[in-house]
């Protein structure tokens, strides 16, 4: 396209440059300032809920929950502010300890993948998971999510502490499918192994990372008395 | 500029069909492809865009003698921009799922030269209703020919519509139409149905003007 | 936890999410100039180039946003600053190196407002990378991008010769293609862990 310049057009001055420039910055700063207030209590909301209903799923019996991190000192520490993979300690209607959901993230076949998965400190085993965020392959990959025979590793998955309670008794690794001989291991999926593979390490390395924390002092652990709902 | 009389209407209808953006000018074609493996992502992607063109066009629109003619990129990338981080809060806002399921793609709406292309050539030049209907048009262009394609990789993909499962349990899936290629293929399935029609017309049209010209000699 | 070392960062952004067939970013480049092997590596040395600076910048805003914990102006910043910076560098290059300017020159202003450049700032700001991280994800998207571009061309210069229906030439042609490059890239999921 070559429209010509329209003839009367005079050259433009700094001032009407500034002007403008200014004048458009200043109403998007306005607009998304407002739509920014307006929404942000709604989504904290969403978020809250998201959070509850995906908890609830992996852990059913929460009511409560209080959000954890460690230390430098590698102790239990009420979380100042939300982690990019938080994990929270759930407590049921009678505020006793029930158990942890933990967040966690490793790469997949396609790309990282984020599940969030709970610890029952009465079975001192893995009781539940939900993949929050994957890519992997839809009809193989996402088999995790969906696959009876996976799932039911997830009845109690054994994570014991050793004896000094600094790492994990035996380590969560992935087996072929069928071949599952031991509480620790989880029965992979054939034609999904890279994925049901990622699931057991990411398991495994977040497991050793929070779980003698976790053991070591959750029981004792006193939830702020405003968080409760 | 020639002052032709312009219609509302025709603006909106053009943007259906003669100048539909993804199947005839080829725009836009990232999010067309990537966000339509289901068809209520689909249609969320298209609201979203059509959002953002119908406030962008009217925003250039009224401020058209207020930007001069240097700043005027800059100016309505800015706009755009504000837009679209509106619509992503209120995706955000309405369900978090769906942010999830559409990703940065919300965001890349700034990147879609649609928006950008009918700003600067249509928006910048004409009253504020009809730049209004124009982007109405064309979001409207968008958002049907993202369902097309939407649908087609859905139904075949997961054997599911808007999440409602149309097979009984026998049907075997094409998951590769859910996976990137499939968008590439829904694509191409559809612009060879739009080449053949609008081939068919030209030929009419053709034999049509032959036949009047016979006729006027 | 673990971070991912830096050659699965790029394979992974290279092959594996290959920006242009896995997740459909700079699209509309890939169809325009694929037609000539030629113009496909120019192009691709321009958009390696402005992915680089795209990524530092994007570093950078990501920083003085969260200091002073502005997320929701991420989106307008991004695209301002990147923009800006291409057209400074653009004209830098034409003062200090006009042989590279000719070289690339034509095609920079066309992909400052790319979905590629744009997403690749969004996703390293979404996945927490580093600089050094950001840089060689750059790099990696970069190289798939350009990997696809030649492929692409390569094949077209060929499929110019072929004698295939009238309503299949042309785009849809070049859709079939890139579907299927896109299924053999899926063969390479997998790599980068």
């Amino acid at each position: 396209m070559n429209t010509p310049a329209p003839p009367q057009q005079k050259p433009t001055t700094v001032w009407q440059m500034y002007r403008s420039i200014v004048g458009i910055g200043a109403f998007c700063a306005l607009l998304i300032v407002s739509v920014y207030q307006g929404t942000s209590a709604r989504i904290a909301d969403n978020r809250a809920r998201f959070l509850s209903s995906a908890i609830e799923e992996v852990l059913p019996a929460v009511r409560s929950t209080v959000e954890v991190s460690l230390d430098e000192s590698g102790s239990l520490v009420a979380a100042a502010e939300a982690a990019d993979l938080p994990a929270y300690l759930g407590y049921d209607e009678n505020g006793d300890l029930v158990g942890a959901v933990i967040t966690a993230r490793g790469m997949g076949y396609a790309d990282n993948i984020t599940v969030l998965y709970s610890y029952s400190f009465e079975l001192q085993a893995i009781v539940g998971h939900k993949v929050l965020e994957s890519k992997e392959t839809p009809g193989l990959g996402d088999k995790v999510e969906l696959e009876p025979h996976f799932l039911a590793n997830f009845e109690a998955l054994d994570a014991r502490l050793n004896e000094d309670g600094t790492a994990l008794a035996n380590a969560i690794v992935t087996v072929k499918e069928g071949e599952k001989t031991e509480a620790w291991q989880l029965d992979g999926i054939t034609g999904a192994t890279i994925t049901s593979d990622a699931i057991g390490s990411i398991l495994n390395q977040a497991s050793s990372y929070w779980l003698p924390a976790l053991e070591r002092d959750a029981r004792d652990f006193q939830p702020p008395q405003s968080i409760e709902e | 500029m020639a002052k032709k009389q312009v219609n509302p209407t025709d603006e909106f209808i053009k943007g259906l069909w003669r100048d539909n953006p993804v199947f005839i000018q080829m725009l836009g074609l990232c999010p067309a492809l990537a966000v339509s493996n289901t068809a209520i992502n689909a249609l969320a992607m298209g609201a979203a865009t059509t959002f953002v063109l119908v406030m962008a066009g009217l925003s250039v629109s009224l401020l058209k003698n207020f930007i001069p003619r240097e700043a005027r990129i800059v100016s309505y990338i800015c706009i755009i921009a504000t837009f679209v981080t509106c619509v992503d809060y209120a995706i955000m806002a309405i369900s978090i799922e769906l942010h999830r399921a559409l990703g940065a793609f919300i965001a890349l709406i700034v990147v879609n030269c649609l928006i950008l292309g009918r700003s600067e050539a249509f928006a910048s030049k004409n009253k504020p209703h009809i730049a209004v209907m124009d982007g109405l048009g064309m979001g409207v262009g968008f958002t049907v020919a993202l369902l097309f394609i939407g649908v087609v990789r859905e139904v075949l993909g997961s054997g599911t519509l808007f999440g409602v499962d149309l097979f009984a349990d026998g049907f075997q899936t094409w998951t590769v139409m859910v996976l990137p290629s499939g968008g590439f293929f829904a694509m191409a399935i559809w612009l060879l149905v739009v080449n053949w029609i609008r081939q068919r017309q030209e030929k009419a049209d053709k034999q049509t003007s032959e036949q009047t010209g016979e006729a006027a000699s | 936890m673990n971070e991912p070392g830096y050659w699965s960062i790029f394979l992974n952004a290279a092959l594996v999410n290959n920006f242009v067939l896995a997740y459909f970013l700079g699209i509309c480049p890939f169809f325009g100039v694929s037609a000539k092997l030629e113009t496909a590596v120019r192009m691709s040395g321009a958009v390696t180039f402005v992915m680089l600076v795209a990524s530092t910048c994007a570093f950078g805003i990501n920083l003085i946003l969260e200091a002073i914990n502005a997320p929701y102006l991420r989106i307008i910043s991004y695209i301002l600053v990147i923009s800006s910076a291409v057209q400074l560098v653009e004209m830098l290059l034409r003062k200090l190196s006009p042989p590279t300017f000719k070289a690339l020159g034509i095609f920079l202003p066309l992909i400052t407002t790319n979905c590629a450049i744009f997403g690749l700032a969004l996703f390293q700001t979404n996945k927490g990378y580093g600089f050094t991280q950001a840089i060689v994800y750059a790099l990696g998207a970069a190289a798939g991008f350009a990997l696809a571009l030649v492929l692409m061309a390569g094949v077209r210069e060929k499929l110019d010769l072929a004698d295939v229906p009238s309503i299949f030439k042309g785009t849809a042609a070049a859709l079939v293609v890139a579907g299927i490059l896109s299924m053999g890239f899926m063969g390479f999921a997998g790599l980068g862990r």
